[in-house]
């Protein structure tokens, strides 16, 4: 697979890997960021990896955008055959009611997909999803890939104001609101959990390679989980495989 | 010790930035207008990468509660010092129990208010930017509320002259700003009239501002496909397009990455002029390479070490305080020579 240097802006310098949602490509990313990250070139100011691509921000008074690419290129012919070391796989269960005021856009999904409500609910949740990256505002994990019968496009125009705790559906990608925010995913239900804690050094629940496994909720069993995490009382289910899955 | 008596519109505490958290999905915050923000810093004296406070169109009413050395950059809000007029692009002490009230801007939406020493709040992940929505940094992650009190950080002695930021270091808030941009990461996804309706028309800033975007409104950009990628990184300035066809530009609260097509950046040496836009300003956008970007960006850079040297000319004019007694009543006066 190619990677593509592209531009995003003065500073900044994308190596992008395509418009894919796979294990491989996140794997590619994942082991040029540690490549860039091993080089501690304080030129670079920061990188960025997502699903399908490594951002690096770099100060452009100290190191121009052609000696830069000349750096990526080098550390992209020497991740070719090094082997990632794979810390333990989590799968994080989340307690999730679909549909009523909590997932507005439950409807219109199944409209769009031909599906009833309940199908488009038991084909989301039945997929074990892998975080593939966090991003977004808070530590939002993106999480692949949904059942090709419920891809749906994300909004025209974004909402300025998500719930936190919201479940939606963007393209392939599904995940949820950490904090409140604007958006443009298709909110299908909503967790209690608390999900972003910035009192902690790493604020984010999430890691990149957890699973993540929605549970169907009641509204009632919702409202008790919710009184519960507001007394700090709650505690959501954790299992911790031994090996590692496939992301780092 | 800084008192709010009233916080305004939305203030909150900022510095340059919380970088080395995008991969855990925290934006990077800092101050909107880099420009102002910087100036403030070195009227005062202070090392760069210092917290002060931001305020948005109104701004707010603050008592010294001891003496401070303090600056205002950016927008005009009508500031008084105990009900005297002060100019914004100056610096000057202030003596305990003064109290500085800001007024609404007219033009511009930015002001800083800096103090030597810098605004004491803890350093959250290496920052002091506030960014509310995660509710971490700046005064316990949240925007200045009445009766909140800021601690100044240590310093030396007060400077006491007076600083009036020349002409030439001043920006003007135009009403119609031409922001430049550099095409990428995902122009391809835009059609040939997509682009050109993009740098031929005419858009305004929405009403939505906020330190997360700039939402446009105007002509449509039509994308060649679909306007969906694969969420991937936006810098400061990205100029997102969702299937609207309208564009949103991201700003220092900006999520760190985003799933619509990215038509190109805005760059960094025009992004205060977007953060000093208001609602209903007129934008045009014009199509940039990276040579100009470039050399854009040595200007900004070389012009800040200008304000330096002109700031530390300026602290060393001749200054004199006297107390004078006439008929039994003692006056205070302050004497500086004036350049």
């Amino acid at each position: 697979m190619e990677a593509k240097i592209l531009r995003a802006g003065d500073q900044g310098l994308v190596v992008d890997f395509g418009e894919t949602i796979d294990t491989e490509t996140c794997r590619k990313v994942h082991q040029l960021a540690k490549k860039i990250k091993e080089l501690r070139d304080d030129r670079i100011k920061e990188i960025v990896p997502t699903y399908r691509s490594l951002q690096i921000y770099f100060n452009l008074l100290k190191i121009s955008r052609q000696e830069l690419t000349d750096i990526v290129c080098d550390a992209l012919d020497k991740i070719k055959d090094v082997e990632l070391q794979l810390p333990k796989k989590r799968t994080i269960y989340i307690p999730t009611c679909y549909g009523e005021e909590f997932g507005p856009d439950l409807d219109f999904v199944a409209k769009i997909t031909n599906l009833k409500p309940e199908q488009v609910i038991e084909l989301h949740a039945e997929t074990v999803y892998q975080v593939y990256v966090l991003g977004f505002v808070a530590g939002f994990p993106y999480l692949g890939s949904v059942n090709e019968k419920i891809i749906i496009p994300r909004l025209e125009k974004p909402r300025n104001r998500i719930p936190a705790g919201s479940v939606g559906i963007g393209g392939r990608q599904t995940g949820l609101y950490t904090v409140e925010s604007p958006g443009g995913w298709r909110l299908i239900g909503r967790t209690p959990l608390k999900t972003f804690f910035p009192e902690k050094e790493n604020p984010a629940f999430f890691r990149p390679g957890d699973n993540i496994k929605f549970e169907p909720i009641t509204k009632q069993e919702y409202n008790n989980i919710a009184e519960q995490v507001a007394k700090g009382q709650y505690t959501p289910e954790i299992k911790i495989t031994k090996m590692a899955g496939d992301l780092a | 010790m800084i008192k709010v008596i009233n916080p305004g519109f939305f203030t909150t505490i900022q510095d340059e930035g919380r970088y080395g958290y995008q991969a855990f999905g925290l934006p990077v915050s800092g101050a909107m207008d880099g420009y102002a923000y910087r100036v403030a810093n070195i009227l005062v004296g202070n090392t760069a990468g210092a917290a002060v406070i931001e305020m948005i169109s109104s701004g707010g009413t603050f008592e010294f509660v001891k003496d401070a050395y303090i600056s205002i950059c950016g927008a005009d809000m009508g500031a008084t010092l105990n009900g005297e007029k002060v100019a914004p692009w100056t610096s000057f002490y202030v003596d305990a129990g003064s109290i500085l009230e800001f007024g609404y801007s007219q033009r511009g939406t930015y002001t800083y208010l800096a103090a030597y020493g810098g605004i004491d709040v803890p350093l959250i992940l290496g920052s002091r930017s506030t960014y509310t929505r995660g509710g971490i940094g700046g005064h316990h992650g949240r925007a200045l509320q009445i009766d909140d009190t800021l601690e100044i950080g240590e310093h030396t002695n007060l400077p006491m002259s007076t600083i009036i930021l020349s002409k030439k270091f001043i920006k003007q808030y135009q009403n119609k700003i031409t922001l430049r941009v550099l095409l990428g990461p995902q122009d391809d996804y835009f059609s040939k009239e997509g682009k050109e309706i993009f740098f031929s028309s005419e858009y305004t800033i929405g009403d939505d501002i906020s330190r997360m975007s700039s939402n446009l409104e105007g002509k449509l950009v039509k994308h060649s496909a679909k306007p969906d990628i694969v969420s991937d990184a936006s810098c400061m300035g990205a100029i997102q397009i969702p299937g609207s066809g309208e564009p949103i530009i991201m700003m220092a609260d900006r999520q760190t990455t985003g799933g619509y097509a990215k038509i190109g950046a805005v760059i960094t040496a025009d992004l205060w002029k977007l953060a000093q836009a208001k609602p209903g300003d007129p934008v045009l956008f014009k199509m940039c390479t990276e040579e100009l970007a470039e050399e854009e960006l040595r200007t900004l850079y070389a012009s800040y070490a200008e304000v330096e040297e002109f700031a530390a000319a300026s602290r060393q004019a001749l200054y004199r305080k006297y107390s004078i007694k006439v008929g039994g009543q003692q006056y205070n006066l302050d004497l500086m020579e004036v350049q």
